[in-house]
């Protein structure tokens, strides 16, 4: 990966750890001049590189933005992974091994485009562990049954693509071109979700039951992926007008909400929202108010698997770590026996 | 079939007698062709194994690693994919047969315990596996043929990976020295049932579709050797064979291993997926 020069780096590692007390001073810093041009060059829509000038708080949100969305790919893995040792068909198992690989492969990706923005790999990983880092409150739900994997290809990955697709015209050029990547994949597990339910709607009753059931549970944590309603998203604002967001959330909720309730209706599941209504003015549906005490519970952690998914990620984390000490010691043993 | 294939390879003596080699074969009341018999054995080895590394799936130590075991496992469920369809109903030979009717060897059932022991379980058998698909490619059966060619890519990939991880792990730390000696020494006997021919695999021998394993025993204990040499790793002792598989009597793990494969089709047996 390229890293920011040596003097740099440490000075965003320490922005990084007082992030949240010195965010307004740091803003003040900034040479007006470098700020103009720059505001300029993301209004003509130009692709900011990483040796490109930033202000700091550019650098900060998306280094949040993008590890938040890379943990998420990893915490991802867990549910779904939750039910590859019982897929019921070989077929079936060895397209969700590929998904969660991807999965795996989005992470990836993500982690290296937000390195060059200065903060390593281990730090975010780190974040994560010690809970200071978020990542996507879906991946907070448990998967009970079968149909919650095709529920989750369905949904949360349909909503997952409707806020990335927009993202391939962020500003920021390595996190535009690794989703350029990520939602050629996404459409894939998208349709493997939504085929999943299809077998299990066309089943027998005990299959719809899991079908209805996996959808009950899935809808309304689905819509919160969007995140919070635009007139409590303090960050929107700036986010669009650097363009590292392209849409509001309420916009692409009410895109997907569009988007799902037709396919909800070829598979025969009554969407669990009694509010839900076509609104011919709007040419879209109203719908039901969203539960946001619970969305911000499980923002704070508290969702129902919460606890299991964290420690999942830290026992994998602390189990390698002899893995990864060994690998780290072979290489320079290596190095040192080649040089000598 | 009753009789065992010789307690002696290229003329080495085996050491002890191999447990289980006084059971009767699991399944010596529905003999199968030989064909179907040797498509099973590499289908059912692809399958657990399969199975096994799956598990690892969003729990490696790096997420290079989750990407590389999840390779691994893709490919062996694609050739039990192959395998098994080739012999029947893929689906239903995978999902519908209890531990009795499985022909896996022993080895690739064993659990995966640290990622040593998943690495040396897959060491063991991706060499073997390589060495044998290598000369499948002459099989006289076609798909055998066609099979070996595409699946012998895919396992020289598996090899390498597998060699270098033992290398790493073993010239690495002491710790991780240790915990390579450990999974080696867990997974070392069950290295002569591969290269077991018992009655029904030499049918499939000498009518040219399988590979006599013990034509390349010599060259795999070798290529271990190498490895181990690189990695500055002891082999083990050789211990007591322990063999079965091949005729359905397998560890006690494979129970647990299909009851968990096996739950949705089982609980559900009129549904499609």
């Amino acid at each position: 990966m390229p890293f920011e020069p040596e003097h740099r780096r440490r000075y965003i590692i320490h922005m990084y750890t007082t992030e949240l007390q010195k965010s307004a001073k740091i803003e003040n810093l900034e040479d007006p001049k470098l700020l103009e041009a720059f505001e300029a060059r993301v209004a003509a829509d130009e692709f900011i590189e990483p040796k490109d000038w930033m202000p700091e708080a550019y650098r900060r949100t998306l280094t949040r933005q993008i590890s938040q969305h890379a943990h998420s790919e990893i915490v991802g893995m867990l549910p779904e992974g939750n039910w590859i040792t019982r897929a019921p068909s070989l077929r079936r198992k060895a397209i969700l091994l590929a998904k969660v690989q991807d999965e795996a492969g989005h992470g990836l990706y993500l982690y290296c485009a937000a390195e060059t923005l200065g903060t390593s790999r281990e730090q975010m990983i780190e974040a994560l562990h010690s809970g200071k880092a978020k990542y996507s409150t879906i991946f907070n739900y448990p998967t009970l049954t079968w149909a919650d994997i095709g529920a989750i290809g369905w949904l949360v990955d349909g909503a997952a693509i409707m806020n990335q697709v927009p993202l391939q015209r962020t500003s920021y050029g390595p996190y535009a071109r690794a989703m350029v990547r990520v939602c050629k994949e996404e459409s894939f597990h998208q349709r493997q979700g939504y085929e999943i339910m299809i077998a299990l709607a066309n089943g027998t009753a005990e299959q719809k039951r899991m079908a209805q059931d996996a959808f009950n549970r899935w809808w309304w944590p689905s819509l919160m992926m969007f995140g919070p309603p635009d007139e409590n998203s303090p960050n929107t604002a700036q986010s669009m007008r650097w363009r590292i967001k392209r849409e509001t959330n309420d916009e692409l909720r009410q895109k997907f909400v569009d988007i799902t309730v037709p396919q909800a209706d070829f598979l025969s599941l009554t969407v669990p929202d009694p509010q839900l209504k076509w609104n011919e003015e709007k040419g879209g549906y109203d719908f039901g108010e969203i539960d946001w005490e619970e969305f911000y519970a499980v923002v704070r952690g508290e969702g129902p698997v919460a606890k299991e998914r964290m420690k999942a990620r830290r026992d994998a984390w602390q189990d390698g770590a002899w893995v990864r000490e060994a690998a780290a010691v072979h290489e320079e043993k290596r190095r040192a026996r080649k040089a000598a | 079939m009753t009789q065992r294939s010789p307690a002696k390879a290229e003329g080495k003596e085996r050491v002890g007698a191999a447990v289980a080699a006084f059971w009767a074969p699991a399944f010596a009341g529905e003999r199968l062709d030989f064909r179907t018999d040797y498509l099973l054995r590499l289908g059912d080895d692809a399958l657990v194994l399969g199975q096994r590394v799956g598990e690892w799936c969003g729990h490696g130590p790096v997420l290079e690693v989750d990407i590389s075991l999840a390779n691994l496992a893709l490919d062996l469920i694609g050739q039990a994919t192959l395998l098994l369809g080739e012999s029947g109903d893929g689906d239903k030979l995978a999902f519908h047969r209890d531990v009795l009717d499985f022909r896996n060897c022993l080895l690739v059932e064993q659990p995966n315990g640290d990622f040593a022991q998943t690495i040396a379980r897959h060491l063991l058998y991706t060499i073997w596996q390589h060495m044998l698909l290598q000369r499948l490619q002459q099989s006289s059966d076609q798909f055998l043929r066609e099979f070996a060619h595409k699946a012998v890519k895919e396992v020289a990939y598996h090899r390498e990976l597998a060699s270098e991880w033992t290398i790493r792990l073993g010239d690495g730390t002491e710790e991780s020295a240790q915990r390579m000696a450990d999974g080696l020494e867990w997974n070392w006997r069950f290295i002569p049932e591969l290269f077991e021919v018992d009655e029904g695999l030499q049918q499939a021998i000498d009518a040219g579709i399988a590979v006599d394993p013990r034509s390349f025993e010599e060259e795999y204990r070798a290529a271990i050797a190498a490895v181990l040499a690189q990695a500055q790793l002891e082999a083990p002792a050789d211990q007591r064979p322990i063999l079965g598989g091949r005729q359905g009597h397998h560890s006690e793990h494979l129970g647990h291993l299909l009851a968990v494969m096996q739950f949705l089709p089982r609980a559900y047996s009129d549904a499609k997926w």
